[in-house]
């Protein structure tokens, strides 16, 4: 579905991702780690289609399709979705307004027909509902005045009602509590398929419990420096990330 | 100022003076004579220019150079149906129509048919009328206001809305002022007229519309009296649509009395070269006011908003939020200015203005003036210019909608922060769709 081939990427002069490799099959859960700054959100966001990033090497290969050539409207047409790190506020743009705006045009794009407003809003509840989500929060302006998280909850919210093939999860669970990330979670896992894969982007290994990754790597300084199962994430939640630098023969402790 | 430029300024003034009117057409001595002293005032002040501080960042070029050739021009319109097709001049309500600043009778709804309301021409009431010997230029600015005295001095005709104590006007009252241009009767000026008078605890919703029909180039130069009476409540609204090639410059000038309400919404979608001038006094205590206003500017065009409150009395409060949006090489002025007269304590003053720039050609010059002589107050101010989100526009484009789509859902949710206070239906809907013909344009 998704395959990352040497991807090379710089921001304002410095490189960033320093020749990413990565497949990830339908059905399959990946999980990423790594220290701050690793560039995590930089894969991320590459993978969505930011501006301000250049690439300088590799390519990405999207269900036969050249994603780096997409737009980003394109490719959350085409299934990929994104839940930020850091949702962003939209006063004045209704929540409910926007995300029917945005399933239509994916609806479009699939050559479905467009839902109206009763037929939205049902679908909308009904997704609260089972993200245990303020339905008021609904009626809000995007994100706006929302707790973090609220925020990363209506992230899940429109990564359900939009039904991507690929979900990459920017550290959804940093600042959750147990509670919510339960909901979250199971969020995800109601999500989950044969068809549809996920990256998910975190910082701990207590995520990893409720949505059991096929594949854990680790990225650091710009590179994967290593991959394993679900079992890697343990040991580096025991361990850190320094020996992992001091097995690939370099001294330094990680900052 | 060089020989040709004064000469220029001294043609415009003289030229427009020229074109005053002075027969008599039956009007009153009092009447009369209120037009020859600010005849003479227009002739003494001239017309402004930068160098006097309220009109620093506006410069009239455009309309000193018009070479008007008469005040009297074209009115016959050629029936309603024309006016249907204009947009903000069918909001469903009792109209009165002007057209090239006569009144309609044709155009306009029965005057008679509103309780305790007198609807009119302000020509024809200027004789019977109490209200408009009371009232008629003693709110607008004319000795000090070359435009306020010109159009004093020039003014055919008007609408008078008064409104009896008590009284609560169902549906808003809406007056017409269309400027037909046909491209051989220019450049011509007009000079519309309001004055609306609310007494003790009425009630009533006012909408102006100024529309420009037709092509060539003219000026508008339009003057607003209102007064609000004790505990009345008055939603004022001027909607400009001028041609592009027109000018249009208004003043409006409101006393409220006490424990009264006011709320001004202008929004200025057209014209060329536009300034709306506001000047609103609380004369009584416990008062409240709400200026709000959306420009939507583009091309060359030039927008100033100049507003001044004076805080008089205690106890009162005001509200003030401009939002306007630009595209291309468009201009605009917001200078707000906040008078606390001594004595005027628990006064509580907001004032906002934000700017949002599609084109880093387009500039605004935003400034707030606070003059405070109370030491009781709560004044607060706040102005922004900036540009579009990239990172909400990013956020939406993740979710599926276009970069386009997703500019015009932000640039449309900045102005519905004004939009979504008017309180008139049908408008709120005319300016909806206005605003969605006029966003995919400018991004
Ligand atoms: N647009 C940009 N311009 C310049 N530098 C950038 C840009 N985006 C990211 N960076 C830098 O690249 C590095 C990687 O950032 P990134 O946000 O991808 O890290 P991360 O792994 O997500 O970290 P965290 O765990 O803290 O979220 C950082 O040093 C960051 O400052
Ligand atoms: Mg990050």
């Amino acid at each position: 579905m998704l395959e990352i081939r040497n991807l090379h990427v710089s921001a304002e002069g410095k490189e960033i991702l320093r020749g990413i490799d990565l497949k990830v099959n339908p059905g399959e859960v990946h999980s990423i780690m790594g220290p701050n700054g690793s560039g995590k959100s930089t894969l991320a966001h590459v993978l969505s289609g930011r501006e301000g990033y250049e690439i300088t090497a590799g390519e990405v290969d999207f269900k036969g399709q050249d994603l780096l050539d997409m737009k980003p409207e394109e490719r959350a047409r085409e299934g990929v979705f994104l839940a930020f790190q850091y949702p962003v506020e939209i006063p004045g743009v209704n929540n409910t307004y926007f995300l029917r705006a945005a399933l239509n045009a994916i609806r479009r794009h699939r050559g479905e027909e467009e839902l109206d407003a009763m037929e939205f809003l049902r679908l909308a509840r009904s997704k609260a509902k089972l993200l245990k989500m303020d339905q008021s929060l609904l009626s809000r302006p995007v994100n706006e005045g929302f707790s973090g998280g609220e925020k990363k909850r209506n992230e899940i919210f429109q990564m359900s009602i939009l039904e991507p093939t690929l979900g990459i999860l920017d550290e959804t669970d940093s600042g959750l509590d147990i509670d919510a990330l339960k909901i979250v979670s199971e969020g995800v896992n109601a999500l989950r398929s044969p068809e549809r894969a996920f990256v998910i982007v975190t910082h701990y290994q207590r995520l990893l419990e409720y949505i059991v990754p096929d594949f854990v790597h680790v990225l650091d300084r710009g590179r994967i420096v290593k991959s394993g199962d679900k079992t890697l994430a343990l040991e580096l939640e025991k361990r850190g990330y320094s020996w992992l630098r001091e097995e690939a023969g370099e001294a330094q402790p990680v900052a | 100022m060089t020989e040709a430029v004064l000469e220029t300024k001294k043609n415009a003034a003289m030229k427009l003076a020229g074109l005053a009117r002075r027969e008599a057409n039956g009007e009153p001595d009092w009447l009369l004579d209120l037009r020859g002293k600010a005849l003479d005032q227009f002739q003494v002040k001239g017309l402004p220019d930068r160098k006097v501080e309220a009109w620093r960042d506006t410069d009239l070029g455009r309309l000193k150079a018009m070479d008007f050739q008469s005040s009297t021009r074209e009115s016959d319109f050629g029936g309603v149906e024309r006016l249907e097709d204009l947009r903000f001049a069918s909001l469903d309500c009792p109209r009165l129509v002007f057209v090239n600043g006569r009144f309609s009778t044709e155009l306009s709804s029965d005057a008679d048919s509103l309780g305790g309301v007198t609807l009119g021409g302000i020509a024809k009431q200027a004789d019977a009328n109490g209200s408009v010997r009371a009232h008629l230029g003693e709110l607008s600015k004319w000795q000090d206001n070359a435009f306020d005295a010109l159009n004093l001095a020039m003014f055919e005709d008007g609408a008078l809305i008064e409104v009896q104590g008590g009284i609560e006007v169902e549906k808003p009252i809406h007056v017409v002022f269309v400027n037909l241009s046909n491209g051989q009767n220019g450049p011509f000026v007009v000079n519309p007229r309001v004055l609306v008078v609310a007494g003790e605890s009425s009630k009533v919703s006012i909408i102006e519309s100024h529309l420009g029909s037709g092509e060539g180039s003219y000026f508008s130069n339009a003057v607003t009296e209102i007064v609000t009476g004790d505990n009345a409540t008055v939603d004022h609204y001027k909607v400009q649509l001028e041609l592009e090639s027109a000018v249009h410059i208004s003043s409006l000038g409101s006393v409220q009395e006490r424990d009264s309400n006011l709320r001004t919404t202008v929004i200025t979608l057209g014209g060329g070269l536009v300034r709306n001038e506001i000047n609103s006094v609380f004369a009584g205590e416990g008062g409240w006011s709400e200026l709000n206003g959306l420009y939507l500017v583009d091309e060359d065009h030039h927008v100033d908003n100049f507003t001044r409150i004076g805080h008089e009395k205690a106890h009162c409060d005001s509200r003030e939020m401009y939002r306007g949006i630009l595209a291309d090489s468009a201009r605009a002025v917001f200078r707000g200015r906040i008078v606390v007269s001594e004595g005027a304590q628990q006064t509580d003053s907001k004032q906002t203005n934000n700017n949002l720039l599609l084109s880093d050609r387009a500039l605004v010059n935003t400034k707030p003036q606070l003059e405070i002589y109370a030491d009781d107050v709560k004044c607060t101010h706040g102005a922004t210019v900036g540009q579009l989100d990239d990172d909400a526009v990013f956020y939406l484009q993740t979710r599926g909608i276009s970069k386009e789509d997703a500019r015009v859902m932000l640039i449309y949710a900045f102005a519905g922060e004004v939009v979504n206070r008017v309180g008139v239906e049908r408008l709120r809907e005319e300016l909806d769709s206005h605003l969605l013909k006029w966003l995919p344009r400018c991004v």
